[in-house]
């Protein structure tokens, strides 16, 4: 086990370092001169001279050789220096920071959100398969994973606050706000983690071990409860990664809609004005919380699961 | 030479080859389940608005009528009109043809980077395998969607580069699956009959395994469509993608956000619009799966 995590945080280094050569290519795909994108979004409506150009260019370090920016760049970061905004000139990482708390709560409270409901209903409907229940269920996940969460995002707008003026459209700050976003990020992440766990129950209610435990006489709810899920679960947990993936880029368009002042809202508002050190910053501290979720994930599964402490490690 | 490893490698039945009757039954099956002739019966009919919606006899989806605008859904505008006065209907219709063209030029990209990476990967092994898959896991560590907003970014507003930019990070999955499914294959009998017939690799990937795993891919690629489109249509619902005046689902409902509270149709059509292309091309997904691997053909396993 301790031997596991060792080799696993081994690779870390690497993988960080891969993630940061990727973020940085993401700006040398860029067509144009950065420099002259800084002169016109500050001096809107006016044509940069070539020597303004010239001189933002050697201020933005745009003029050294490109592995030369590198590692430049990757230096500053490792010391948690992502550059400063284009636009405002801020430092990233403090609004990286900053905004990491809105989209913490919101993806949380989505992914709370989605279990609370996926795993019940994920149950119940192995459990009763082929009845009335399971054709439910399977027809809300059906559904469910082909609702685009921005169109339910209106949709719940136009309902619940426009309509019925229940709760508030947008806005941060109290708990109210929150609910809407919440539901509509949620509703992709819940569907697709009631059909995983549907599926992985009815796969464990089909082996062996569970036919003992019912042979032995032991109540239903019993060997559901304690010898079924357990290992039912697994693949839920193992989803985590995923899911987060899933859940940090739905954030993007659901903070867009409802004003929600976290990452999502920083990273488009900084690609469709070409802020490239806050995109570029964004998409590695993201990378990097994926990256360390899933480590997380897979030390947790050894953990839950002792089959695969048995097993060689591949990666 | 190379006839005679053709041959090798066909004549080993070494799996059924779905040919002939067995073929024409699984269609059938696939028609029976319910969900799946419904998936069909949308994307059909997308496909065939998409692809005639020039010819359609329906209003010009680009043509400003300032003075009907936001009108309510009538006789001539059976969806209403939009904030310029342009027929709602007609930009459904041609925004079907818009989000097709997009996902399936996306699919096609991501799919042949990711069935090229995937197969070289599983056919040789070795360190270039560990290499290329070292890349997968790197790029497996960001958020697919939001890397895609990035390259979009990077690259400029515009629908080709949001085409671009998904295909460009969509791929990595499936790289890593197609990888297994070639592993797996390059072990069969009909590989090492080819190469003992002296076919090359390059022969054995593309004229003997490529056929094999085709249907697997197909299913693969079925199955992300419904992604895609979310994708494609969430950027350009950002701003990112389509520009005004095209036709497009996702740019609609950017369009429509400022009259959410007087004409809600505007929102509601195109995400509707979005919800039943999705959802057809999921349930294909689906039935395509089910038939393909026995161990989920019975309904509702």
């Amino acid at each position: 086990m301790g031997a596991y995590v060792v080799r696993r945080l081994a690779t870390l280094p690497l993988l960080l370092l891969g993630i940061s050569a990727v973020s940085f290519a993401l700006l040398s795909v860029a067509p144009g001169d950065p420099a002259e994108t800084v002169l016109r979004q500050r001096n809107p409506g006016q044509m940069p001279s070539s020597a303004a150009v010239a001189a933002m260019r050697a201020e933005l370090g745009l003029d050294a050789p490109l592995p030369v920016q590198y590692v430049r760049w990757m230096s500053r970061a490792l010391g948690g220096d992502m550059g400063r905004s284009y636009l405002t000139e801020q430092p990233v990482a403090d609004q990286l920071v900053r905004r990491t708390v809105p989209t913490a709560l919101l993806t949380a409270s989505a992914l709370g959100l989605a279990l609370l409901l996926a795993v019940p209903m994920g149950i119940l409907s192995a459990r009763r398969r082929g009845g009335t229940v399971d054709a439910v269920v399977r027809l809300a996940a059906l559904v469910g994973a082909a609702v685009s969460s921005y169109a339910l995002a209106f949709g719940l707008i136009i309902l619940f606050a426009v309509k019925l003026s229940w709760l508030p459209a947008i806005g941060y700050g109290s708990v109210a706000q929150m609910v809407l976003p919440a539901v509509a990020l949620s509703l992709a992440p819940m569907a697709q983690l009631t059909r995983l766990i549907r599926a992985s129950v009815l796969d464990v209610l089909g082996q062996d071990y569970i036919r003992t435990a019912r042979s032995k006489g032991l109540s239903e709810q019993t060997v559901v409860v304690r010898h079924a899920l357990r290992n039912a679960l697994l693949p839920a947990i193992g989803a985590t990664g995923v899911i987060l993936a899933h859940l940090l880029g739905g954030a993007v368009i659901i903070e867009t809609i409802f004003t929600w002042p976290g990452l999502g809202q920083l990273i488009v508002g900084a690609a469709l004005t070409r802020d490239y050190p806050v995109v570029q910053g964004f998409v590695t501290y993201l990378a990097v919380i994926v990256l360390l979720a899933n480590l997380a994930t897979d030390i947790a599964l050894r953990i839950a699961d002792p089959r695969l402490r048995f097993e060689r490690a591949t990666g | 030479m190379t006839s005679d490893a053709a041959l090798a490698g066909e004549r080993l039945p070494v799996r059924p080859v779905t040919i002939g009757p067995r073929r024409r039954r699984q269609w059938h099956a696939l028609l029976r389940e319910p969900g799946t002739a419904l998936g069909l019966f949308l994307v059909v009919s997308l496909l065939l608005a998409g692809l005639l919606a020039p010819w359609l006899p329906i209003a010009d989806p680009t043509e400003i009528n300032l003075p009907e605008r936001l009108h309510a859904p009538s006789a001539e505008h059976p969806f209403g009109t939009d904030h310029l006065g342009r027929d709602t209907f007609s930009r459904i219709v041609h925004g079907a043809r818009t989000t097709l063209l997009a996902a399936a030029a996306t699919l096609v990209l991501s799919m042949t980077i990711a069935v090229t990476v995937g197969m070289l990967s599983g056919y040789y092994g070795g360190w270039p395998d560990t290499a290329l898959m070292w890349v997968v896991d790197l790029l497996l560590a960001f958020p697919s969607l939001i890397l895609a907003l990035a390259v979009a970014g990077a690259l400029g507003p515009g629908l080709f580069n949001v085409l671009l930019a998904v295909g460009a990070v969509w791929w990595v999955s499936h790289a890593r699956i197609i990888r297994g499914i070639t592993l797996g294959e390059r072990e069969m009998a009909y590989v090492t009959a080819a190469r003992a017939a002296g076919a090359s690799d390059r022969r054995i990937m593309l004229r003997h395994i490529a056929p094999n795993i085709l249907g697997q891919i197909v299913v693969l690629a079925s199955l992300d469509v419904g992604w895609i489109i979310l994708g494609v249509a969430g950027l350009s619902f950002l701003g990112l993608g389509a520009q005004p005046p095209t036709p497009e689902w996702g740019a609609m409902l950017n369009d429509a956000r400022p009259h959410l509270q007087t004409a809600p149709q505007l929102l509601l059509l195109p995400g509707a619009a979005i919800f039943v292309a999705v959802l057809g091309f999921n349930l294909v997904g689906d039935g395509l799966r089910d038939l393909l691997d026995p161990r989920t053909r019975r309904p509702g396993g």
